[in-house]
């Protein structure tokens, strides 16, 4: 694997290390406020300073990192076992099944997704558990397509049809036969599928319709601070660099394990 | 494909627990919330009110906003250009920057600058699009006071170099959305490209490099990437959403979040049609400049 994907395991080992020690070791509450000692530059008592109504910013930058991981691996998650099962039923049974589910794939692929978002959220309302459903709903597609084409793939090798007449069942087949040669793509999707999860999470977010203050998340520190640009642009620049480092390191870690797990889609150098 | 996404937002929305009728808070009384669920039409079965909406919006007629009791359509016709002129600069703006960048980076693929633009194009990708925004408007606005940070003109001095100074930021922000596909896009199809025979025997012709480079290998080249740009579309138009709230830029974007906040159904619904609508009809307009560009295509 590349240098630079061993990196990125490096640096995202120790941003989840952060994530759930960071909170034992520094105790400041994150949503304690302080208006005496607000917007103040980083000291003893407060490392990175303090926000608008004097909340410590370190406190709030560790348990956001909590929150935007935990969204980021849920959304993925979800968006795996969707786009899995898709994907699987399509290629496995071929024929109008597989023109159904695909033709949704590709329409959901055509439409942007971020308006969808915002049709979901005025329904359902906002909430962790709510963007972790709504990102992973519209963000399943690869993953179908990747575990569709596999499922083509091997739908016709020897050993599938050898399994298939000896009696075994289709969710036999596809678990035990088919789905354990999708891993290595999978992999890499669900890599991939983090990043682009976290990046969404922290946008919906932004956009003060995800996670809600005062629980800290990456995405809503920004919306607060970008009224205090003028003053106080700091406040702007931790969190945004925080996801701006831990996307690049799934991004990077999904490039390098594709590298690495499959030769036929090395890059041409 | 508009059909079936406005079959899915209208259902969605309908079905939903809290629902339409739940706009209603509890300051009206039963008899009142019974009769405005009749006005509404809310009592009827949700198929039915299905075919009566896509039947209005065949006619242009996308129902009434809930906050403002405008239609929706004149609402959505308020703002479209405005978005349209947003993302066409930010498209424009990565197809005039990205496919040079690629093919420079094809032509000296492995030198340090190569390595220096794919890392940026890592990067471009992992920024969130609303930070980069922030940043932008903390260096060029707040900074060196060069650029507007906000809105899309000025009040009392609308020119055209005003106009095109508000442009500037946010078209950058929403084309780096979609510049670093483009870019990796025109690069790894120019290296298929160039290792070609028939590059191989223009340059022995005695052609001028560039000529090579441009007139048979990026005309080659092109048709991947016109597709790649068209399956971007869409990335372009859900990145209107953020940036245009970034900088308060009165676009579809901006109508779509406030009608999120504002639980304004048919507003949302409406949106995220016309937005819907706008991508498959310009991947459609992809597709035929794809054919445009490679006469295998049978058009």
């Amino acid at each position: 694997m590349s240098r630079i994907a061993v990196l990125s395991a490096i640096v995202l080992v120790a941003v989840v290390a952060c994530a759930v020690a960071g909170p034992l070791v520094w105790r400041v509450d994150p949503i304690a406020t302080d208006p005496a000692h607000a917007l103040a530059a980083p000291s003893a008592a407060h490392p990175a300073g303090t926000d608008e109504i004097g909340r410590d910013v370190l406190s709030r930058l560790l348990y956001g990192a909590q929150l935007t991981l935990l969204v980021g691996l849920a959304a993925m998650l979800a968006a795996l076992v969707l786009g899995t099962f898709v994907g699987a039923v399509a290629g496995f049974y071929g024929g109008w099944v597989d023109a159904l589910l695909m033709r949704l794939t590709d329409a959901m692929l055509a439409v942007p997704a971020f308006f969808l978002i915002l049709v979901v959220v005025t329904v359902a309302g906002t909430g962790a558990s709510t963007l972790v459903l709504v990102i992973g709903g519209l963000s399943w597609m690869p993953v179908a397509r990747v575990v569709y084409g596999e499922t083509r793939r091997w739908r016709v090798a020897e050993f599938v049809v050898a399994a298939e007449s000896l009696g075994a069942t289709a969710a036999r087949v596809l678990a035990r036969h088919i789905l354990p040669q999708a891993v290595p793509s999978l992999i890499v999707s669900a890599t991939l599928g983090v990043a682009y999860a976290i990046l969404t999470e922290s946008a919906v977010s932004y956009l003060g319709l995800g996670i809600r203050p005062p629980t800290p998340s990456w995405g809503n520190m920004l919306q607060q601070a970008q009224q205090y640009l003028f003053t106080e642009p700091s406040l702007a620049l931790y969190p945004g660099a925080a996801i701006t480092v831990v996307v690049l390191a799934f991004n990077f870690l999904g490039d390098g394990l594709r590298d690495a797990l499959d030769p036929r889609t090395r890059t041409r150098r | 494909m508009i059909v079936f996404v406005s079959a899915l937002t209208f259902f969605f929305v309908n079905l939903a627990p809290g629902g339409p009728a739940s706009v209603m808070r509890f300051d009206v009384t039963a008899e009142q919330r019974d009769a405005l669920i009749h006005e509404m039409g809310l009592d009827r079965p949700v198929v039915e009110r299905y075919a009566d909406w896509l039947g209005g919006a065949l006619r242009g007629d996308l129902g009434t906003s809930l906050l403002t009791n405008e239609p929706v359509a004149q609402r959505i016709a308020d703002r479209l250009p405005n978005t349209l002129l947003l993302a066409g600069a930010a498209l424009l703006l990565s197809i005039v920057v990205g496919i040079p960048m690629g093919v420079l980076q094809a032509v000296r693929r492995n030198s340090w600058l190569d390595h220096a633009l794919t890392a940026l194009s890592a990067l471009g990708l992992s920024v969130p699009v609303f930070w980069l925004g922030i940043v932008l408007i903390l260096l060029f606005a707040v900074t060196w006071h060069v650029l507007p940070s906000a809105g899309i003109a000025s009040v009392g001095k609308d020119s055209l170099g005003d106009r095109l100074a508000h442009l500037v930021l946010p078209a950058s922000v929403l084309a780096s959305t979609v510049l670093p596909t483009v870019v990796r896009f025109t690069r790894s199809s120019m290296v298929d490209v160039l290792v070609q025979d028939y590059l191989r025997t223009a340059t022995s012709k005695g052609l001028a490099p560039a000529a090579v480079v441009f007139g048979h290998g990026l005309r080659n080249a092109l048709i991947p990437v016109t597709s790649a740009i068209g399956a971007l579309a869409p990335r372009l138009l859900g990145g209107t959403v953020v940036t245009e709230a970034v900088f308060s830029w009165p676009g579809m974007g901006r109508l779509a979040l406030e009608a999120a906040n504002g639980r304004d159904y048919p507003l949302v619904v409406g949106v995220a049609v016309v937005v819907a609508a706008i991508a498959v009809v310009s991947s459609l307009i992809v597709d035929l400049v794809v054919a445009r560009l490679d006469p295998r295509v049978v058009g």
